[in-house]
């Protein structure tokens, strides 16, 4: 999970601004600090309050020096705060430094893996991978329910759709759930005595909330295009399906109870790749294409053609 | 900094860290586990004792039988049918031998009453006794038994508590026990997971809780639905209802439950009951499946309280399938010891150790979770587990056994159940949607645990270093002295599995002192009655316990280990009638008799 909050338009004149709107950048942080809150007030779901400010703070620390150092710059903490936050209800540990070390990696990935001025992996995503297989003795998921009555489903749905709705990415979310759903059900038929509703109860609980409002749609780490976001959430919701339907085959647990962090882990960064290639070709057919028609700019061709720009540097 | 140098730095970290993760987990998985098993002389001389395994020799020969529920359970038998096994410790006979009565659950299988003979052997006598067949078809299954005079007549009786029809039978001094369930005025049916005998009122006459786990409109054998689940794997609140009945004095016991104040309806699968407030009461404790556990304060042997939300107790929801006391730190306080899941890589609930801060009498104790620092926090599916000093170093330690189903080992139903267990109530609470089992394990074949206390905090992981290997799907445990030399031995319930008895071959460098009391105006087995024991500088309490653990309970008389040249400044005796007894000048190595003072 990094950040879900967006650019604001900057085309034409701006619209009279409303007496009280919040930044669209503080949404997605108020949102899940909302859901931890109640979360944990009404059901519980946090055994340690060390251990989740631990990874708060392990993020956000690395963040502002990270950022200080390799980009010379004070950071926006929103993006490391959900890291932080998402690592600290996601991971389950007896030890406290997972959840340190998690959101340290977590953050740290996207400074080292990046290719064209962007990084590849959601970053929490990448941290708990690397936590299940570098400490799988250690370390487990979330996997208490917010309580099991329905109206607790419905609030957080309801409330998660409406947010995720007003910064432009529900698109993603109602894509992945209508898949998963669809894949459920070819999954049920296809499992020895299968069971519909069983391959659909996971999604009710608030490890998948967490997943698909804040994981799946980090804009910093999905394609640009609408319709490469739903192609990318296609792709998550089928190869989740078959570590599933492997899992279910073959009675081995070790992936099949991750399955969608590791296939968002798999279908995210390719996705990203797929697209910065396709951009990098453009920029230079551009380029020569530029080149071609003035030559005496060659020089100046070269210099802009696949550097970074300063936004892509964030 | 920035460019290739920057690069190259935020990569070798990168790298570090991930190395980091990797070095850590594997030294926590290290130190979670047991060494490798080594001669019974560095057993002895690194932690002062070693068990050996017995029971053959010993004479006892059980296995457990499960019971054969409704066929509409048929995908599900295994984790349906997974409790029975059990074990209690009694000296029914009062010939100063401890012996060993163990249920059984098949339909139509017997329990058995182990009459210790004195020298080394065990006989079964269940069936003479009268105490075998008590698995008739149509009745139910036992689940587990406890033992408690309840008629103050110097033999303690039994109550068997079932998935079916409960059973009361009185001891005919020690020659045969009668049925006395319908006299006693007992529900037809319920599904009992857990029961104690306490004195919550303190008249001096034994009382019994109950605790429901399925609800009791449920039949297991001929289920009228498959909503039979519990509603939540966290949050479920449609298991059985919970009994506590008062003791008339005259064989029958009355339902006093709701004036009493406990309204519940949480998965019950273990109880005790101790003075956890300083107030003479003794308090209830009832870890629950599927949801969090309960502390029920006694306020004045008129009503309970229910206050595991303000004690700390009753906050996150786990899978409680143990409740035990122990004074781990030799404050005078009890610890409360409740075991729950944990399977790596899955699902880590964490055991909890319950340790109280200090408190004035009378108020709501402060629970604080030491699992995690003491080193006693991962056991695997953990069931039962019962406190002891299993080397005599003045030091509580800690006997957990583990496992769930151990089935095809090269299967693993872990999956299959991480998706109902996430699934809304619609769909958990529904026993034909849990995917069928299909012969697959789920937390099969784990090593138990044997935590050695240092005294200081931290326990020592050590049952395949002293002895014990065994594999089987442990459920209940229990602690008792059968050869009367001073030491602990253990014997655990397998279900489906033998019955293991471990002898404890400690070391006499260090020494003890027992107790066997017997209460005149109390309940003659005096259970409530809290032992304190200073020497050394050092004060432990224990309370005789009407059942702990899972499904057990231990033996009657108090063990206390002293370590090596104790000396023993006092002994405070507190009976649940309030009297108090002092005693000075007592020798250690042997167990003394006391009564209560008239």
């Amino acid at each position: 999970m990094s950040t879900t909050s967006l650019s604001s338009p900057s085309v034409g004149e701006a619209p009279p601004r409303p007496r009280f709107r919040i930044d669209d950048k503080y949404i997605a942080p108020a949102f899940i600090t909302i859901l931890l809150a109640v979360g944990h007030f009404s059901f519980g779901i946090l055994e340690s309050y060390s251990r989740t400010l631990t990874a708060i703070a392990v993020s956000i620390l690395t963040e502002l020096i990270l950022s200080r150092l390799f980009t010379g710059k004070w950071p926006h903490l929103a993006s490391a705060y959900i890291s932080g936050i998402s690592v600290g209800i996601l991971v389950r540990s007896p030890e406290i430094w997972p959840y340190a070390l998690c959101s340290a990696i977590s953050i740290t990935s996207k400074y080292v893996i990046r290719w064209n001025g962007r990084h590849i992996w959601n970053p929490s995503n990448l941290g708990i991978v690397a936590m299940l297989i570098f400490a799988h003795d250690t370390v487990a998921t979330l996997s208490v329910q917010w309580d099991n009555r329905i109206w607790a489903m419905i609030v957080v749905w309801a409330l998660g759709s409406f947010i995720i709705y007003r910064l432009k990415r529900f698109h993603i979310c109602l894509t992945y759930v209508a898949f998963f759903f669809l894949f459920a059900w070819i999954r049920s038929l296809l499992i020895p005595g299968g069971n519909f509703l069983v391959e659909i109860a996971p999604i009710t609980g608030p490890m998948y909330q967490l997943f698909i409002f804040f994981m799946i749609t980090d804009p910093r780490t999905t394609v640009h295009s609408k319709k490469g976001q739903m192609l990318v959430a296609f792709l998550v919701a089928l190869v989740e399906s078959l570590i599933r339907l492997h899992g279910s085959l073959t009675s081995q647990t070790f992936f099949a109870v991750h399955a969608p962090y590791y296939a968002l882990f798999l279908m995210g960064p390719a996705a990203n790749f797929v697209e910065i290639g396709q951009q990098i070709r453009k920029k230079r057919l551009a380029a020569k294409e530029a080149l071609a028609m003035t030559p005496a700019a060659e020089g100046a061709a070269v210099v802009s053609a696949p550097s970074l720009t300063a936004a892509e540097k964030k | 900094m920035q460019g290739r140098i920057g690069r190259i730095a935020l990569i070798v970290i990168f790298v570090g860290l991930i190395t980091t993760v990797a070095a850590l987990n594997r030294i926590s998985a290290r130190r979670g586990m047991s060494a490798a098993p080594v001669n019974s002389e560095a057993a002895m001389a690194h932690y002062g004792f070693r068990l050996e395994e017995v029971s053959k020799s010993s004479g006892i020969d059980f296995v457990h039988v499960g019971p054969k529920l409704d066929p509409k359970l048929d995908h599900i038998m295994p984790q349906v049918a997974a409790m029975g096994a059990s074990v209690s410790i009694v000296d029914f006979d009062r010939d100063g031998w401890q012996d060993i009565y163990v249920c059984n659950s098949g339909e139509g299988t017997k329990n058995r009453l182990y009459r210790n003979l004195g020298d080394g052997q065990f006989k079964d006598v269940a069936e003479e006794m009268g105490l075998a067949d008590l698995n008739q078809p149509g009745t139910g299954c036992c689940i587990g038994a406890i033992w408690g005079d309840y008629d103050n007549d110097g033999y303690e009786d039994v109550f068997i508590y079932k998935y079916g029809r409960m059973e009361l039978f009185r001891n005919e001094q020690g020659k045969r026990f009668t049925r006395t369930t319908d006299q006693a005025g007992f529900p037809a049916w319920a599904n009992v997971n857990a029961a104690v005998w306490l004195d919550y009122d303190r008249d001096g006459r034994l009382d019994l809780f109950v605790g429901g786990y399925f609800h009791e409109d449920v039949n297991l054998w001929n289920l009228k639905t498959t909503r039979m689940m519990p509603e939540s794997f966290e949050y479920a609140k449609n298991g059985g209802r919970k009994y506590l009945f008062r003791n008339l004095g005259d064989g029958r016991f009355q339902d006093v439950t709701a004036e009493a104040g406990i309204d519940s309806r949480r998965w019950a699968l273990a109880a005790c009951a101790a003075d956890l407030r300083g107030t003479g009461y003794p308090d209830i404790f009832i870890a629950n499946d599927y949801g969090v556990s309960e502390l029920f304060i006694n306020e004045g042997g008129k009503r309970f309280r229910e206050v595991g939300k303000a004690s700390g107790v009753g906050f996150s929801p786990k899978s409680g399938m143990n409740a035990a006391v122990g004074d781990i730190l030799n404050q005078g306080r009890f610890a409360i010891y409740v075991s729950n899941i944990s399977q790596e890589g899955i699902l880590i609930q964490g055991n909890n150790l319950w340790v109280p801060r200090p408190s004035k009498p009378g108020e709501i104790p402060r629970y604080e979770n030491m699992a995690r620092d003491t080193g006693v926090e991962l056991g695997g599916w953990s069931f039962g587990a019962q406190f002891g000093d299993l080397n005599n170093d003045g030091n509580l330690d800690l006997y957990l056994v583990n496992g769930y189903v151990s089935a095809d080992p090269n299967r693993d139903y872990w999956y299959e159940f991480s998706k109902i267990a996430l699934g809304n109530s619609a769909i958990i609470g529904d026993a034909k949607n849990w995917p069928p089992m299909e012969g697959r394990s789920l937390s099969g074949y784990q090593s138990k645990k044997v935590w050695i206390n240092d005294g200081a905090g931290r326990f020592t992981e050590v049952a395949a270093i002293v002895g014990v290997q065994d594999k089987y799907d442990g459920r209940s445990v229990v602690l008792a002295d059968l050869w009367n030399r001073g030491v602990l031995d253990a014997v655990v319930a397998n279900q489906r599995g033998p019955l293991l008895v471990y002898k404890n071959h400690a070391s006499s460098e260090k020494n003890w002192i027992g107790f066997r009391l017997e209460a005149t105006v109390s309940n003659r087995s005096a259970i409530g009655t809290q032992v304190r024991v200073f020497w050394n500088g050092q004060e432990q309490v224990q309370e005789v316990s009407g059942g702990s653990g899972f499904c057990g309970q231990n033996m009657r008389p108090l063990h206390f280990g002293l370590g090596k040249d104790p000396k023993i400044e006092k002994v405070v005796i507190r009976w649940p009638s309030g009297k108090t007894q002092t005693l000075t000048g007592l020798e250690v190595g042997k167990y003394h008799s006391v009564k209560e003072p008239s």
